[in-house]
Order: structure tokens, then C-alpha cells, then sequence
């Protein structure tokens, strides 16, 4: 891993790979939406209200992964001090409160007209929130310092810290009684989800992914430009 | 002991420190974690009838009655081994049904459950129409809603 974090061989890599997942992610998300809207079945019990499933449960993963990635590398760039670690950290905060704001705003659309609610302050609703206001304090927190370095290390204590709240999110469907549903897809046994809706939900998954690693690079390209530019003007 | 391995030690031990007092904090406030009681749990415990609590479970089958003049519903909430009979006036949400989920908020007085608001519930199966009539043709049905 320690000889990637080298940002002028992360370019090598990461810039070839840019066009690719850019494409491969227009393409997922829009085979997902066609065969969620178009060719896939409605739920036996929900009816068409089950097609937001398709955006909102993908999303909801992406807010869990974008955080887990943001602990992971302000860990190592606390022990390393990995300027690389920093970075990418800093560029995944906000991609990941982008898909926590689209996880709760389609689950109050889908809660309204399944439960009867928008809201409920149970366990999994709750925990989600605070991972949205984490995200929000990481990336105030980060540029809340007139000394950038200082800034860097007081959000990478929080993103860790933080992260304790990741497996309660996961878990907190069956640790405690909540309004959410459990989880369909890890389960032990069989996916509870049939095949034909299975496809556009796990299109939808592969499409966000893959989005978020091309806005990442993006993201650390310019950062390494801008710091690049930064030295280029202090020697002037 | 080099200064990196020292910062990886007080990382990890950091999180482990906060990791166990998580668990504590949570394992403390178990209670008012729950978003809901079972008709179970409410026999045992005291309930201020002024209070507003939640209680869930299962619609049972057959319980369902309307009022004569159409504007409250009366049903039992089960969790299969005990069950509470609830009273409630205003719009059920869409998904209810009998033998399906359900979370009804309200005051428990004398025995019954007078709810101001009710909440469907609903499961973690997915699947179309066609399968669902197949499945529990089959006899193969898992789900927690046998209609």
C-alpha cells in the first residue's frame, strides 16, 4: 500500500483509470434506472413505491463505504503521516455527505407512503443522521484552521472516532426494535430479494461506485494541482 | 519503540477505549434505544397511562373491526405470544394489513392501547406479485404475512 501513497505515482495509476470508471458509471446507473423504472417487477406489497429502492438502499451503502474510507485513511495518515492518506480523505467527505443527504431524503420519500411517516427517531433513521452531521463536522473541522496541517489532523480524530458509529448503523436493525426493516441482502441465507429486482439495485450499486472513485481522483487531481501551484508561487 | 509504531499503538488503543465505551453507553440506554415495545414487554412493566409509548408487532388475523360510523378502527397488536387490543381514529398508512407489521403510538390505559398515530411496518422480502402467490402456493412461504 506505502508505495502508492506517493502522489506522483498515484497520478500514474489514477489517470488512465479515470475514463473508464467514468463511463463504466453513466453507463451502470443508466442500465439501473432503466431496468429499475422500466424492466422490473412492482413489490408484492409495496407496489411501484419499491423503485426507490433502487436509489435509496445503493446510496445508503456509499454513505457507509465513503466513511469507512475516510476512517481507514485518516488512520494511516495519523500513524504514517501519508499526505496522500490526508487527501483522500478530504476528497471522500463530501461525496460521502452527497449520498447520506440522497439516503435520507429518498427514505422519507419512501417512509411517507409506506409507514405513514417521513420521519421516526428510531435507531437506524437516528444513526444515519449523525453520520451525515460527522461528515459535516469533518469537513468544517478540516478547514477550520488558519494552520492547514492542524486542521488536517483534528478531522482525521474525528473521521475516527466517528467511525464507531459505522457498525451501529449496520447492526442497529437487529441490536434494537426500529421502524427500518433489517438488512435483505447480507443476510445469511439467501438475498429476501428476488432476482429481477436484484439487477437494477445491484446495477445502481456498481454505478455509484464507480462514480465515487472517478470523482475521488478528480477530486485528488486538483488538490495535488492547487498544491503544485501553491509551491510554484511561493518560489516566485 | 519508533514514533510510528508508537502512533499506530495509540490509535488502535484509542479506538479501542471509545469502542468500549460505546458498547457500555449503549448497553445502558438499551431502553429508550427501542423504538418500540412488544405487547411481551408491557405486561411485566408499569406504564404511565399519561405517557405516550410505542408498541409493535404483528396485526393479528381476523381483528381487524371498523366502527359503525367508519371513522375508528379497533385491531390487536401480537407478537405471537401475548397480544394487546388497540383503539385508534384517523387514516391507517397504506401498508396496513393484517398479519402485517405495524407500530401504534399512543397510551396504554387498563389493558387497552389508545393510539394516536399507527405505522406499517414493513419486512426486509422483496419480490413480485407472481412469486409471492407462488411461493405460498408451494407451501415454501417464509415471510411473516400469510394472506
Amino acid at each position: 500500500m506505502h508505495r502508492f501513497a506517493n502522489p506522483a505515482r498515484f497520478m500514474r495509476i489514477a489517470e488512465p483509470i479515470l475514463p473508464w470508471t467514468s463511463v463504466g458509471a453513466l453507463a451502470a446507473i443508466l442500465l439501473a434506472l432503466y431496468f429499475g423504472i422500466f424492466d422490473s417487477p412492482a413489490d408484492y406489497q409495496q407496489g411501484e413505491t419499491v423503485r426507490i429502492m433502487y436509489v435509496h438502499v445503493p446510496a445508503a451503502w456509499m454513505a457507509l463505504f465513503a466513511y469507512t474510507l475516510m476512517a481507514l485513511a485518516s488512520g494511516s495518515f495519523l500513524i504514517w503521516k501519508h499526505p496522500l492518506a490526508d487527501l483522500s480523505a478530504q476528497a471522500a467527505a463530501p461525496i460521502g455527505a452527497g449520498f447520506t443527504a440522497i439516503a435520507l431524503v429518498t427514505g422519507a420519500l419512501w417512509g411517507q407512503p409506506m409507514w405513514g411517516t417521513w420521519w421516526v427517531w428510531d435507531a437506524r433513521l437516528t444513526s444515519v443522521l449523525i453520520l451525515f452531521f460527522l461528515y459535516l463536522g469533518y469537513m468544517a473541522l478540516v478547514n477550520g484552521f488558519d494552520d492547514p496541517e492542524r486542521g488536517s489532523r483534528m478531522g482525521a480524530i474525528l473521521a475516527l472516532v466517528g467511525f464507531i458509529n459505522v457498525p451501529i448503523i449496520k447492526f442497529s436493525v437487529d441490536w434494537w426494535n426500529t421502524l427500518h426493516q433489517p438488512a435483505s441482502i447480507s443476510r445469511l441465507d439467501a438475498p429476501a430479494i428476488d432476482t429481477s429486482m436484484l439487477i437494477p439495485l445491484l446495477l445502481m450499486a456498481i454505478g455509484f461506485k464507480l462514480f465515487f472513485i472517478s470523482i475521488l481522483i478528480l477530486r485528488i487531481k486538483i488538490q495535488l494541482l492547487k498544491k503544485r501551484i501553491r509551491s510554484i508561487q511561493l518560489t516566485h | 519503540m519508533t514514533p510510528k509504531r508508537r502512533r499506530l499503538t495509540m490509535v488502535g488503543l484509542g479506538l479501542l477505549m471509545i469502542a468500549a465505551a460505546t458498547a457500555l453507553a449503549l448497553n445502558a440506554f438499551e431502553d429508550t434505544l427501542v423504538f418500540f415495545y412488544s405487547p411481551t414487554d408491557l405486561i411485566d412493566t408499569k406504564t404511565n397511562p399519561k405517557k405516550q409509548i410505542r408498541v409493535g408487532g404483528l396485526v393479528e388475523e381476523k381483528s381487524l373491526l371498523k366502527s359503525n360510523d367508519g371513522l375508528s378502527v379497533s385491531f390487536t397488536i401480537t407478537d405471537l405470544d401475548n397480544s394487546l387490543p388497540v383503539i385508534f381514529k384517523g387514516a391507517l398508512p397504506d401498508l396496513f394489513r393484517e398479519g402485517q407489521g405495524v407500530v401504534a403510538e399512543g397510551y396504554l390505559v387498563g389493558g387497552l392501547f389508545q393510539a394516536k398515530h399507527v405505522l406499517a411496518k414493513h419486512d426486509e422480502n422483496y419480490m413480485p406479485k407472481e412469486v409471492a402467490d407462488s411461493l405460498k402456493k408451494s407451501g415454501k412461504w417464509k415471510g411473516g404475512n400469510k394472506q
